[in-house]
């Protein structure tokens, strides 16, 4: 019954978007709704920054934190199964092996994640998620959405995130406890990594006229260069008006 | 009438050349160019992060660097948008300069993280008439990035006009970002231009 939930859920989805070229900016049509997730998540991310760094106005280079960074590889770990079962749902066994290979190395010489190892020997894994997969049978994207917590997404990768806690193999290995544990971890991998790259934060997003645009746009073409989308249309010629 | 066949057909072929010029575009400049123009650029963004100079003087260094190797008119002119079409001569010059220094504040700052990548040019392919560049940065123990330059020479020297870093085309998230600029001050050019001087 668990397992067949995902499958159910994405016949229904696939049903309802055949779907259509990606528009450049993408279809926000929540977007007064996005706007107020959207502040609502930044004001929780400056709460945050400025509990853990108490004087940011310095300008010396970020430097390696690497305790930020263990934690950071921890929940990157545990993450790392999920990829596996996504890229099998891909059809991408390449995929498969190369991240299956990269957690059995990080799991054991890397301390349970806490090391990249893999990294070093340059396995660094390829990321993937149930909305790719989405992707990959046909789904287009869908409007685009600003989630609680996890900001800016797509239907289609909002989707994907419910599914992909369903389908977690975690949820089979771990015992109840167990799991509790490594959502936490993983939660603390999630805000190490958004602090790793808070200097790209503040200067793309939030030190911007628009931060709400600004992040759409950043969100979308990252994520559809991530996806193989070809954005023909984005290519500009700046002289061709003149 | 020899004379009016003559200046006929010199005109025709005025007119054909014309013709291929605009057609071509990529035909002026050659792929060894646009490499060689991503290779100097790289190489010397490169030594301005590891010199270790102060971030001032790296900035300023940065701006430089871009009026020498980035066509700054030609973006400047792009990010502004269609009120460029309307503005003064004068007006695009200084919001060029300012547009300069706000970018290489804005993005020298973010090249710091890059002290001692390794940058390498992985290929060449043509878009709609341009050299696109393809290369990646790799910093120890992470994943290769890719950044793309679009190349061109339309300004008299090859320049690039457009950076797209993992996906992000640069040029779109400065035409946002002045785009807002631009409305939030009901369209005044000129009071954009002295906002963005201190601006980035």
């Amino acid at each position: 019954m668990i397992r067949a939930t995902p499958l159910l859920l994405t016949c229904a989805l696939l049903a309802a978007c055949a779907a259509p070229p990606p528009a450049p900016m993408g279809s926000d049509p929540h977007e007064a709704a996005n706007r107020a997730q959207f502040e609502a998540n930044l004001r929780l991310v400056s709460r945050f920054q400025s509990a853990e760094e108490p004087d940011q106005a310095t300008s010396e280079p970020p430097r390696a934190n690497p305790l930020r960074r263990a934690v950071s590889n921890i929940g990157e770990n545990l993450g790392t199964p999920r990829r596996v079962v996504n890229d099998l749902l891909q059809l991408r066994p390449d995929h498969a092996f190369e991240n299956t290979l990269r957690f059995a190395i990080n799991s054991t010489v890397g301390l349970g994640g806490l090391f990249d190892p893999a990294g070093a020997l340059g396995l660094h894994g390829r990321d993937t998620d149930f909305g790719e997969t989405l992707h990959r049978w046909g789904v287009g994207e869908g409007d685009y959405l600003v989630l609680p917590l996890l900001g800016p997404s797509t239907e289609r990768d909002a989707l994907g995130r419910v599914v992909d806690l369903a389908l977690d193999p975690l949820r089979f290995a771990l015992t109840p406890d167990e799991q509790i544990a490594a959502t936490v971890l993983r939660g603390a991998g999630y805000l190490a990594q958004v602090a790793e790259a808070s200097d790209l934060l503040d200067a793309n997003v939030i030190d911007t006229a628009d931060p709400y645009a600004q992040a759409r746009l950043l969100y979308l073409q990252t994520r559809r260069y991530h996806l193989g989308i070809a954005d023909a249309e984005e290519f500009i010629d700046p002289y061709a008006d003149f | 009438m020899p004379i009016s066949d003559l200046s006929r057909r010199r005109l025709l072929l005025a007119g054909s050349c014309a013709l291929m010029a605009s057609a071509l575009p990529a035909q002026a400049l050659t792929q060894a160019q646009a490499r060689q123009l991503v290779d100097a650029a790289m190489a010397e963004v490169q030594s301005i992060i590891d010199s270790g100079a102060s971030e001032a003087r790296m900035i300023a260094r940065f701006e430089d660097l871009f009026d020498r190797y980035g066509d700054v008119p030609a973006i400047s002119r792009s990010a502004l948008g269609p009120p460029a079409r309307g503005a003064s001569a004068g007006q695009l010059s200084s919001f060029a300069a300012a547009f300069r220094g706000y970018m290489a504040r804005k993005y020298g700052r973010q090249f710091r993280r890059f002290a001692g990548a390794a940058a390498d040019v992985q290929g060449l392919r043509e878009v709609q008439g341009y050299w696109e560049v393809i290369s990646t940065m790799t910093l120890r123990g992470e994943a290769p990035f890719e950044v793309r330059w679009h190349v061109s020479d339309r300004s008299g020297q090859p320049r690039f006009f457009n950076l797209i870093i993992e996906g992000v085309n640069l040029l779109a998230a400065e035409r946002q970002e002045i785009g807002t600029l631009l409305e939030r001050r009901g369209g005044d050019i000129d009071r954009m231009t002295q906002d963005l001087q201190s601006a980035g």
